[in-house]
């Protein structure tokens, strides 16, 4: 099974990223051969659609599961179209959050959060405020 | 208030029009009061060009008003033909098409109606419907013509309100009520602009923003002015536009008077001290605007 976590950086030792759309990188961790690939997220300087960017990237690679700490409404819906869970998680390492998740410690995300809210903090430079 | 009426509009030919942007940069400092006083005052046309809050109506009161709908385009994808190549979705720049495992999926509110998925589509399965995302609201108010642009509550992009808007303005003068800021919304508002009028008040804010929005128009190679709202004896706006080189139209004085007309929906030149203020702006406005440099 193939799982995406939204991080900070490209390995496993990255922090977990909470912003979904804006994060730098996806890692994804495949559960039957342990093998650890990781996409630059192309979202992450849209102007805007971001979550629907870095969502359509996610279902290139055939991944079952992604984990994240919030969602947009937009990216949260095509996941959910295409019948791929999204779990919830706070900002730890990548390779603690894979673990929590083949516990089945984390959450899935029933709801999507407000969007445009990973904007700020730099990583949304390239934003116009939809405008 | 008839001695003033057509000072602007004077030098004008009867077909000819002349685009006047009023702006500010900062929100807050008075586009709005200006504009719709500068109106009444040289007889010109109001555009409210604000069209995520237009507010001009208020105060100038048109009647008989005419509303069209405003639409854009959208992609409608025929699934018989659609084969999930995906064309569609890598082309867009606005990332509104989203190909999934059994559809293609459309953002609408993200799609810029560019057309370029229909260009990349080799299976012919895009064609474009319309949706509609505001309004243009025309009245008069006595002899004026007020036209104002209303994007949906709920709809992310006002451009395409204030293009609409903004084609085939009447003829004489048009003073373009524009959006704060210097986003999008005003940039495209002075594309159809002649010349500017900068409105800012006299506080840090006012100076910071109004920097900016001296930046825009001289990119766009308008001739501008400067009012100075909300007058209160600082100079610091007076100081930074002797330094650009940049004519100070006129200023309206801070008063409690001032604040009261307007709660209650009415302009300022209905009282005489105010009234005296705007016509000497219509007046500065004649030094600085082309039709009166030959």
């Amino acid at each position: 099974m193939k799982i995406a976590v939204s991080a900070m950086g490209d390995d496993l030792n990255s922090m977990l990223d909470v912003r979904f759309g804006r994060c730098n990188y996806f890692v994804i961790y495949d559960s039957e051969d342990g093998l650890i690939k990781s996409i630059e997220n192309s979202g992450q300087m849209a102007g805007g659609g971001a979550g629907v960017a870095a969502a359509q990237q996610i279902l290139d690679e055939d991944v079952e599961a992604v984990i994240t700490g919030n969602m947009g409404p937009n990216a949260f819906r095509l996941f959910q179209s295409s019948d791929i869970k999204v779990y919830r998680c706070e900002s730890m390492k990548v390779k603690k959050a894979v673990q929590f998740f083949n516990e089945g410690k984390l959450q899935e995300l029933n709801t999507a959060g407000p969007a445009h809210a990973g904007m700020g903090r730099g990583a949304g430079r390239g934003f116009r405020g939809g405008r | 208030m008839q001695e003033w009426a057509g000072v602007l509009a004077g030098d004008l030919g009867e077909e000819d029009r002349l685009n006047i942007a009023v702006l500010s940069g900062k929100g807050g400092t008075g586009k709005t009061t200006i504009a719709t006083n500068l109106s009444v005052v040289t007889a010109a046309n109001y555009i409210d060009c604000d069209v995520e809050e237009p507010n001009g109506f208020i105060f100038l009161n048109p009647a008989q008003i005419i509303s069209q709908a405003v639409k854009v385009d959208y992609p409608v994808i025929d699934r018989k033909r659609c084969t999930l190549c995906g064309d569609c979705a890598k082309i867009c720049q606005f990332n509104a098409l989203v190909k999934t495992k059994k559809e293609v999926i459309l953002f609408e509110k993200l799609c810029h109606s560019c057309h370029a998925c229909r260009i990349a589509c080799k299976h012919e399965a895009i064609t474009f419907a319309k949706r509609t995302i505001g309004a243009i609201e025309e009245g008069q108010a006595g002899d004026l013509i007020c036209r104002r642009g209303i994007l949906q509550i709920g709809e992310p992009m006002a451009v395409p309100v204030i293009k609409a808007l903004l084609e085939n303005l009447p003829a004489g003068i048009n003073l373009l009520d524009c959006a704060a800021g210097t986003s999008c919304n005003v940039v495209s508002s002075l594309h159809y602009a002649d010349g500017a009028v900068l409105v800012t008040e006299p506080s840090a804010f006012g100076l910071h923003d109004l920097k900016m929005a001296v930046k825009l128009v001289r990119n766009f190679n308008l001739p501008f002015g400067v009012i100075v709202n909300k007058y209160n004896g600082d100079d610091r706006i007076q100081k930074f536009c002797q330094e650009e080189n940049i004519p100070v139209l006129g200023t309206i004085t801070y008063q409690r008077k001032a604040a009261e007309v307007y709660s209650a929906g009415k302009v300022l030149v209905e009282l005489s001290v105010y009234k005296k203020e705007f016509c000497k702006i219509a007046e500065g406005m004649r030094g600085v605007f082309p039709w009166n440099w030959q």
